[in-house]
């Protein structure tokens, strides 16, 4: 799982707060006479050394936030700062342009940029919507020779920027893509080929397509530096023998995550390749359809009784759960464990929970039903993250986890910072006992996911939960909310929600004052995604103040008119206001989809059709 | 367990019963609707109130894009599996020569060859005795025969069970000569 990247994970920038923001930061330096670039006159001498003392002491700054402040202090520093920089943090990839900041950073080593809106993972973004790889590797492969880490989220990469990108850094360490698409793996054997100094190749839940490339033959036959190579989200075959030579030939592999293809019995053989993991993704935890003659059953006790450092654990894509006893010898080692994909019941979760008593993070599938989760609140008391997916992503069913659950977790877990909990019902009185028990929740996101739908027991919109929530959890900056929801509850996050950075509101709310004690009341807030709420323009028109302090606001088949969304945009001029149409003709009704934020650079050129900037 | 068994058991008296419909109708579909493999629920169509009237279930409940927000990559997880392994079985047609219709039956029902073999002379009211490895079926003049998943006609008998449930795509029960020439040795 992605714990040991903060800014890559989907609890999105807990730890890094956006401040001035990277680029955003010479938009105030700009404003402010002129940009940090090499046409300033040189300083007189005492200066000069105060500038490179100041320089070699800005390279020991890492810290986004730190940076940032540095930058504004003036112009010099502004400069300096600029040049040591190394690692560079694009939360937006249409806030500015490659030029810009190929112009101002000289010496980045590492590169971090996202593109599409969240809501694009549930098919609300059409395709073809933009965030092009291609202008920011294309800028960069003259810029940066010396690049040696990319992260992308939610990006549209072709193979040829694969290429492009194997070919111009020849100190290339670091390729980790979460979320994107437009590639395949042809795109990947130009990488596992080329970049021969590569440690990091994670693709995390990214569409590739199969162009029948076998790309795990691909690398350095000599030997490689492969530290991770994640690659669970590949739906195509990959060869078996090859993998199994690649893993021989890695001495530092620690962390592999297999695909769905690879068997149990494949598991095995690489797990005795490389005893010295700490991060597995099983593969598929199941026979092949093809079962070889004379396989003997794999011993996987003592396999894993032999991986000794295993401190992560995933895959378990189509498990069979008699073979779950396997990893008994590693649960007491485990700090994170992702069964998210494994169809198992309460019965057979439990003996391997009761032994998890280290764990941290914990992803699983309401299968396991509210008696799992007891087991889970029984065991696991250090427990920081939880997420609680559905088995069956459907609005009218009985649902198999309830507000029994969440009670028990609650009880239980007295550390949890961080909660994702899919079900059908809840109650207030569950929400608010977690307000209590857990005060040092950080993300709380619960999806109801029937829409509309009030406390079961009570038949109470499910105001006073959420409140108790924003009012108790004294340190939350990231908040869902659903389930039966009336202005009120936006009222206490309104006056509640001062740190509150990222919001996701759904099916809720009566109002215009509903957004509108949101954005009148919550300082912090960054991101914001709304759809099918009843907000229209003049809720709108009273988050002016604020959006230029965020970083995008999202609001689908909510009530806002084309002429609202012309007045934000001609009174704001920094700010990119898009207006997304699922249809093809123009209307004049209704918006289907607003999506504005802050930008540097003006409307983008690279808009298709369907999308109006205003 | 589950529901899931009843489920079988029932279809299973279903399959070995004689009935006249036309040749080669299915009667069961591979396609359940997915409430079916809910461990809870066992009718489809209808949203039953378990709470007393508290719920306010919206009055349309088609399919809303995007909602409940999960990434289709993991909803697309979980329902291949589903159709195979829950409640549908592996239904394959069963063609004798020579006999006016066709049947279906579960091949997921039986543990082995030798129980397929018995439920096939049952049903067919004929005698295939034995399968050895070299001669397939000298002891009758019937071969039992199988299309794979590449379109090949196969022996029954030739590798083992699983991947023979996994690759089978129908039966045929060969009589007469054609029978004959695959009863030996090659």
């Amino acid at each position: 799982m992605r714990e040991d990247r903060a800014e890559m994970s989907e609890d999105e920038d807990r730890a890094l707060d956006l401040g001035g923001g990277g680029p955003d930061a010479s938009n105030k330096t700009e404003s402010s006479g002129g940009s940090c670039g090499a046409g300033d006159s040189p300083s007189p001498f005492p200066d000069q050394v105060l500038d490179n003392v100041l320089e070699d002491v800005l390279r020991f700054l890492t810290s986004r936030r730190d940076r940032n402040a540095v930058s504004l202090v003036c112009k010099s520093w502004c400069m300096v700062e600029a040049l040591t920089r190394s690692d560079l943090f694009i939360g937006n990839c249409y806030a500015v342009s490659p030029r810009r900041v190929v112009d101002r950073f000289r010496s980045v080593r590492s590169l971090l940029l996202k593109g599409k809106p969240r809501f694009a993972d549930f098919n609300l973004v059409p395709p073809n919507w933009g965030s092009y790889f291609s202008p920011w590797v294309t800028a960069m492969a003259a810029a940066y020779p010396w690049l040696e880490k990319v992260y992308l989220k939610r990006m549209t990469v072709s193979d040829e920027d694969l290429g492009l990108l194997a070919h111009s850094f020849p100190g290339f360490k670091e390729l980790v893509l979460v979320c994107c698409e437009g590639f395949g793996t042809s795109g990947l054997s130009v990488v596992a080929s080329r970049c021969r100094q590569l440690r990091v190749l994670d693709l995390i839940e990214d569409e590739i397509m199969d162009d029948e490339v076998d790309w795990i033959s691909c690398f350095p036959e000599t030997g490689t530096c492969l530290e991770s190579l994640i690659f669970d989200c590949v739906e195509s075959l990959v060869n078996f023998i090859a993998l199994e030579r690649l893993v021989a030939r890695s001495p530092s592999l620690r962390k592999l995550r297999l695909n769905r293809h690879v068997s149990i019995g494949q598991l095995h053989r690489l797990m005795v390749q490389a005893p010295q993991l700490t991060h597995l993704g099983t593969g598929s935890f199941s026979f092949s359809d093809l079962m070889v003659q004379g396989d003997q059953e794999p011993d996987l006790v003592s396999t894993f009784a032999a991986s000794k450092s295993l401190i992560c654990l995933s895959g378990f894509k189509d498990i069979l759960p008699e073979y779950l006893p396997a990893i008994y010898p590693v649960c007491a080692n485990l700090t994170s464990l992702n069964l998210s994909y494994a169809n198992i019941n309460a019965e057979q979760l439990k003996p391997v929970i009761y032994r998890c008593h280290k764990l941290q993070t914990f992803w699983v599938l309401d299968s396991v039903c509210d008696e799992g989760l007891q087991a889970v609140a029984a065991t696991c008391k250090d427990l920081r993250e939880l997420r609680v997916f559905p088995m069956e992503a459907r609005e009218d069913i009985e649902g198999p986890v309830s507000e029994v659950g969440l009670l028990a977790i609650s009880e239980g877990c007295r550390q949890l910072q961080s909660i994702l909990y899919f079900c059908q019902r809840m109650t207030n009185a569950a929400v608010v006992a977690m307000s209590k028990n857990c005060p040092e929740l950080v993300v709380f996101r619960l999806c109801i996911m029937g829409r509309h739908r009030p406390d079961h027991l009570t038949g109470e919109p499910m105001d006073e939960g959420f409140g108790a929530i924003i009012m108790n959890c004294k340190k939350l900056t990231r908040l869902a909310i659903s389930g039966l929801l009336t202005d009120e509850a936006f009222s206490y996050i309104g006056t509640y929600g001062k740190l509150v950075r990222t919001l996701s509101v759904a099916f809720a709310g009566d109002s215009d004052m509903g957004l509108r004690y949101v954005l009148e009341g919550c300082p912090k807030l960054q991101k914001l995604e709304i759809r099918d709420s009843p907000f229209g323009d003049s809720a709108l028109l009273s988050g002016l103040h604020h959006y230029y302090n965020m970083r995008f606001l999202w609001m689908s088949s909510c009530k806002l008119s084309p002429l609202g969304c012309k007045e934000i945009a001609r009174r704001m001029p920094r700010l990119v206001v898009e207006v997304i149409s699922y249809r093809d003709e123009e209307t004049d009704d209704a918006v289907e989809v607003l999506y504005m934020y802050r930008s540097l650079e003006g409307p983008r050129n690279d808009a298709p059709k369907f999308v109006t900037i205003l | 367990m589950e529901s899931t068994v009843t489920y079988e058991s029932d279809l299973n008296l279903k399959a070995t019963e004689l009935r006249l419909g036309l040749p080669g109708t299915d009667e069961y579909e591979k396609q359940t609707p997915p409430s079916v493999r809910s461990n809870k629920r066992s009718l489809p169509d209808i949203i039953e109130e378990s709470d007393t009237g508290d719920r306010e279930a919206p009055v349309t409940k088609a399919q809303v894009v995007g909602w409940p927000p999960i990434r289709s990559y993991r909803k697309n997880s979980f329902q291949p599996k589903k159709i195979e392994a829950e409640a549908t079985g592996i239904y394959v047609k069963v063609s004798m020569d020579g006999a006016p219709y066709l049947r279906k039956i579960d091949l997921k029902v039986y543990k082995g060859y030798p129980e397929l073999l018995k439920a096939l002379e049952n049903m067919f009211k004929f005698t295939i005795g034995e399968y050895s490895d070299r001669e397939g079926y000298t002891r009758s003049e019937y071969a039992l025969t199988y299309e794979d998943k590449d379109g090949d006609w196969m022996m029954v008998g030739d590798v083992p069970w699983d991947m023979f449930m996994s690759s089978c795509k129908r039966l045929r029960i060969m009589k007469g000569s054609e029978a004959r020439g695959l009863g030996c040795a090659v």
